[in-house]
């Protein structure tokens, strides 16, 4: 153990270690979480997309799920002392060097505006932008899948223009319909089920994100690029 | 075959479920009580993780169109083969024609329907449990509806499985192993997760209070009532990758427990997390009951796995032995 290895206990049961700028932390017996405390960046998760790839290849390892620069490590068999596997994460953190996954393009056509845009005019009043301005710093902008989440084959998706950041509502949509093209904070994202939604929906996207029946179910795979086209604009 | 004659919504086609694609966004799913699957599973031959109906609303009845031998297990809910009373957590053979029903269960949420083969639907993603947020796996996806008719797999023990082998409740044959309660409240061991200490005093209210478990709660959740727990600043997380058992506390600061319908994601702060040998008992846990949570160690919810371990090993050993020599004898 060196001197930068510090246990933040405030009470012993707690388990919660943080070097290097991470932190890991236990979720149940069997899962830990490592969370970079870094910035919210592309940096912070190339090196998740590093981590990931080496705990992947652990042989003790059940499952892991890259979060948004953090990572959740699911062991097959519950530890018998927590402390060995969080040091071993947080070793492989330490030699984890940011790596560049070589994602393929997805170029997904989205028709702007129209019925499904129902949170346009609110991003408009909440920007100070013209509807046509959202639109175009929409789908100008290159973006990055971060991780996949929350629903079959979700891609969260980083490089939002901060002049469009429009929080999460705080009473979801009841029944958004699967293909919307919302932003969510400084993230956006196609939506891939229909039901509520707390993301601002802008337009609608054709594509299919999931097919449970193909060997590659989700299209989208973290470090993927993706870039919005704008088939048409209904205002 | 099965034919399924009456039921309520909510019944489903369940099996261990489908880990290893959260990071595709895709819940697990799977049993609610993944320990009376399994035993379920074992005592009619099959493999512990065969497809089963997972029943959660009653009455519920089925016909078979064949011979079939089958088992009820988790809730206690007074099945009846054509009138006739059966044994839970026992083996029955049930001729062409017959019909099974369930009534309201006397303890426990959930029973499971064991056959023989297990039910043949089509795996999807390597598992037949019903995903219902994705609309696939299962019978279609969706919930059991009346008229359905599901076929069962060839019975792949290499042994004719028999009627009439039971086991005993395993809420009573490990009773050594699962933790009582004076007042009747559900004792359920959980450990502490990354923001608990980030709610202060309440922290501490949180293991010490009863919690009802709400009527908002489902296969995705459950939702705890009670004097609301909230941290002492709010925190804004990153989403991560969660795991059933996890408890999460929205800014209501009324917990929620994720359950076999676990999203793969959230971003509310944790308290705890309940331990995986733990999970099926709050599986069986009703709409309104009480439950209180426990500190408890790795070193404990490993103990008390392998004691689970063991249980069902001994049961599968010695349900094949009897099973054996009944054909022996046959």
């Amino acid at each position: 153990m060196n001197a930068s290895f510090a246990m933040l206990t405030s009470s012993p049961e707690v388990l919660q270690s943080t070097r290097g700028g991470a932190r890991v932390s236990a979720i149940g017996a069997r899962a830990f979480l490592l969370e970079a405390l870094g910035e919210f960046d592309l940096a912070s998760q190339r090196r998740i997309w590093a981590l990931s790839r080496a705990v992947e290849a652990w042989d003790d390892i059940s499952e892991i799920v890259p979060g948004m620069t953090n990572l959740l490590v699911i062991f097959k068999e519950i530890p018998e002392d927590p402390e060995p596997p969080v040091t071993r994460i947080l070793e492989a953190w330490d030699g984890a060097r940011s790596i560049d996954l070589n994602g393929k393009t997805i170029e997904i056509e989205v028709c702007y505006g129209g019925e499904h845009a129902t949170d346009l005019p609110a991003l408009c009043d909440r920007s100070g932008l013209s509807d046509r301005e959202v639109i175009r710093i929409h789908h100008e902008a290159t973006y990055r899948v971060f991780a996949l989440g929350s629903a079959p084959g979700f891609g969260y998706l980083h490089g939002l223009d901060p002049r469009i950041y429009m929080p999460r509502k705080t009473v979801p949509s009841i029944n958004m319909a699967r293909g919307c093209v919302t932003i969510g904070g400084m993230q956006t994202g196609v939506a891939v089920l229909t039901g509520p939604n707390g993301w601002n929906s802008i337009g609608f996207a054709e594509l299919r994100m999931f097919d449970p029946s193909s060997a590659t179910p989700a299209i989208m795979a973290p470090g993927d690029t993706v870039r919005f086209v704008p088939v048409r604009v209904e205002l | 075959m099965i034919e399924i004659i009456e039921t309520g919504p909510f019944n489903t086609v369940q099996d261990l479920g489908r880990p290893g694609y959260r990071k595709i966004g895709v819940t697990a799913s799977g049993a609610m009580d993944p320990f009376g699957l399994k035993i379920g599973n074992v005592l009619v031959g099959n493999a512990p993780g065969a497809a089963a109906i997972e029943v959660q609303t009653f009455p519920f009845r089925l016909r078979f169109t064949g011979p079939v031998v089958f088992t009820v297990t988790g809730a206690d809910c007074g099945a009846k083969l054509d009138e006739h009373p059966l044994l839970p957590w026992c083996t029955h053979a049930a001729d062409a024609g017959q019909a099974l029903e369930l009534g309201r269960p006397r303890t426990g949420a959930r029973a499971y329907l064991c056959f023989a083969g297990g039910l043949d639907v089509e795996p999807v993603m390597g598992s037949r449990s019903t995903s219902l947020r994705g609309a696939f796996g299962g019978n279609g996806g969706r919930f059991l509806t009346a008229t359905d008719r599901l076929a069962l797999c060839a019975e792949t023990s290499g042994h004719r499985p028999r009627a009439g082998i039971s086991v005993v409740d395993p809420a009573f044959a490990l009773a050594d192993h699962l933790p009582t309660s004076d007042d009747g409240s559900l004792i359920i061991r959980a450990l502490p997760a990354g923001e608990h200490d980030l709610f202060g005093n309440d922290a501490e209210r949180f293991w010490t209070q009863i919690w009802q478990i709400s009527s908002k709660s489902d296969r995705t959740g459950y939702r705890l009532s009670g004097e609301p727990v909230k941290p002492t600043t709010p925190v804004e997380m990153r989403s991560h990758g969660v795991v059933p058992g996890v408890i999460q506390v929205p800014p209501s600061g009324e917990p929620i427990v994720q359950m076999s319908d676990a999203n793969t994601a959230g971003g509310y702060p944790k308290i705890a997390g309940v331990i995986d040998a733990d999970l099926w008992r709050l599986g069986q846990a009703r709409i309104g009951s009480r439950v209180r949570f426990v500190r408890a160690t790795h070193r404990e919810a490993l103990d008390v796995e392998k004691a689970m371990t063991l249980f069902l090993d001994d049961v599968r050993v010695t349900c094949g032995m009897v099973t054996r020599a009944l054909n022996t004898m046959a």
